[in-house]
């Protein structure tokens, strides 16, 4: 996908030609050369780095030792990392089929409807908002005690529920508030997929008798393949990583209820200083995440080039 | 308020009053969608007016009245107290210094980043040479590595080099670059018109006049999105602040607001002064989203789709 060579500008002599392409060489790496520092320091190094720690036994006081696929093999028997890998596909699945269906069905509405960009701003505000604040906002709402939901519920003569406090309703409640989050934001990549559907489209479907719901499955759905793709493929990645929330609500409790996979890497590294377990745990969700990404694209590419 | 304000003046082109398309919609159906959308502002915003409804009640009589739409009994204190306006209540909350800790580190990390990346972005998009586009794809494949996997290894740097409870410490792993903002930078230099720059280099420019007259006065608009963009990941930024700079002199407004959750009794947590903390801390996002809503609701259509 290179572009068109910039300076066809001083064609003549060959040697001008050349000491031009040395000097946009040159000038070209200058540029380049405070983002490759960072980039090579806080992104290439670290991630090589954290294959090696994975394999050492780390405690960042005395100097690691080199002990191969240990980690690992402890990992596989150790009963907790399996009950956090399975409670965080837990959260996924409570999370992403109903937040992308909200997200699906908020930009239609907007689609059809609702023309105005301030409403369609509105949808981004939760998502601008910091995790801590969200958490923290939600933590008050959904409070068994004092909390306006509760309130809410005994008015139209509903049990009380305690959400957070219980081993069953915290990690629905936690879903819920990351929807509450990242629904408007979704919704609004999905409408800008909607507005790249040519219109005529439509009329041609609907001089056929096709009905709305007809068009909406056969025109609408697979046009929208790739956003979707992007859409899912983003968000499925970022639930994997839900960290802040569960932070500032749960704590990984009531039990392990919301002991997902970051909160266990993360008490192995910074509770217990156990860096290289810590290290091969994330290499393992990393791994976990380049296999789904591969997954959804070969599921959802198929039809990518409907529009073409 | 917020929505009146940002329908009157469109910053973009306005992308949202193309022709009706498929039929106009008929009236049972526009009602329902207008009422879906009344129920989704409501949904959006009642969080944050619960927070201020209970900011603004006392602690002792939001524990009889917990649920009532108004205050209860309306006080300004808890955001006084918050705001350190009142002496002697042996409140640890420092506000004021959360919120210098927080606006230091997001505009060092804005600033810096944009300038970085905005020159590598150059480089990448309107220069030539070898390797150009294989390190491109280089720095976009960072983007699929979870961030706890860097986060160990960068920790053990930080911790090495001594910055623990410093500000370079927070700030230094996105001082430099992000793949995302030489993404976004890319994807936009790639588009300007090539007739002035090759104009500029017959005159005698250099590369470095070029993209300092040229490329950076063109790109104002991205340039000050993006920048607001990584201003608001950084202001909400937590887990590495709380890992790197948990410290109380470099401790920022959410790591000192999930501190605040967890000193407060278990039994009967101060909610209105945690509500007050919390909303004070969101404030400055508000603004950003007054004032700029349209515009990163605007470039989320340029990102989501290639």
């Amino acid at each position: 996908m290179s572009a068109a060579a910039v300076p066809t500008t001083l064609p003549k002599p060959k040697s001008r030609f050349s000491a031009w392409k040395r000097r946009e060489t040159l000038a070209a790496w200058l540029f380049l050369l405070p983002a490759m520092i960072g980039f090579i320091v806080f992104f290439a190094f670290p991630a090589v780095r954290g294959f090696y720690i994975g394999m050492t036994d780390s405690d960042l006081l005395t100097p690691p030792t080199y002990i191969g696929m240990e980690n690992y093999r402890d990992l596989l028997e150790d009963k907790q990392f399996g009950r956090s890998l399975i409670v965080t596909a837990y959260y996924v699945l409570l999370n992403i089929p109903l937040q992308t269906f909200l997200a699906l069905v908020i930009a239609l509405v907007l689609d059809r409807f609702v023309h105005g960009l301030g409403w369609r701003s509105l949808m981004l505000l939760p998502w601008l908002m910091p995790n801590v604040v969200v958490a923290l906002l939600f933590l008050w709402i959904l409070d068994p005690g004092l909390g306006v939901l509760n309130a809410m519920l005994d008015a139209v003569g509903l049990p009380r529920q305690s959400f957070l406090g219980s081993t069953d309703q915290a990690m629905p409640s936690i879903a819920g508030i990351n929807i509450w989050r990242h629904v408007g934001y979704n919704a609004l990549l999905i409408l800008a997929g909607m507005q790249r559907i040519p219109k005529d489209i439509y009329e041609a479907g609907a001089l056929d008798g096709a009905t709305e719901l007809q068009m909406f499955r056969s025109l609408t759905l697979p046009l929208l393949r790739p956003i979707m793709l992007f859409v899912l493929v983003t968000s499925i990645v970022g639930s994997f990583q839900i960290y802040d929330t569960i932070a500032v609500t749960t704590q990984g409790g009531p039990v392990d209820a919301t002991r997902v996979i970051y909160w266990f890497i993360y008490q192995h590294a910074f509770e217990r200083y156990n860096f290289g377990y810590a290290s091969a745990a994330s290499i393992i969700l990393f791994g976990i995440l380049i296999i789904i990404s591969l997954i959804q694209m070969r599921v959802l590419r198929a039809n990518e080039s409907d529009l073409a | 308020m917020a929505t009146s304000a940002l329908e009157r003046e469109p910053i973009a082109p306005a992308n949202d009053d193309e022709p009706v398309h498929h039929k106009g919609g008929f009236p049972a159906g526009k009602v329902i969608a207008w009422l879906v959308v009344i129920l989704l502002a409501v949904i959006t915003l009642f969080p944050f007016y619960w927070a201020m409804r209970t900011a603004l009640s006392t602690q002792r009589d939001l524990l009889s009245d917990p649920a009532t739409f108004l205050p209860a009994n309306f006080t300004w204190d808890n955001f006084r107290t918050v705001l350190n306006l009142e002496e002697g209540t042996g409140r640890t909350f420092n506000f004021w210094h959360y919120l210098k800790n927080t606006v230091i580190v997001s505009t060092i990390v804005s600033v810096s980043q944009i300038l970085f990346s905005s020159m590598a972005a150059f480089a990448l998009a309107r220069l030539n040479f070898p390797l150009r586009d294989k390190i491109f794809v280089l720095f976009l494949s960072a983007l699929m590595i979870p961030g706890i996997v860097l986060m160990i290894p960068n920790f053990v740097l930080i911790y090495d080099l001594g910055w623990i409870n410093t500000y370079q410490g927070i700030v230094a792993p996105k001082v430099l670059m992000t793949p995302f903002a030489i993404f976004f930078l890319r994807q936009f230099f790639l588009g300007i018109n090539r007739d002035l720059e090759e104009a500029a280099y017959l005159d005698g420019a250099g590369f470095f006049e070029v993209y300092r007259k040229i490329i950076i006065p063109l790109s104002q608009g991205p340039l000050l999105t993006l920048g607001i963009i990584v201003f608001v990941t950084e202001w909400n930024e937590y887990l590495w602040p709380f890992l790197v700079g948990r410290g109380e002199d470099v401790r920022v407004l959410t790591v000192a607001l999930s501190v605040f959750r967890s000193q407060t009794p278990a039994g009967s947590p101060d909610w209105p002064g945690l509500m007050a903390g919390t909303l004070l801390a969101a404030l400055p996002i508000m603004l950003i989203f007054v004032f700029f809503g349209r515009r990163i609701a605007t470039s989320i259509q340029f990102t989501g789709v290639k």
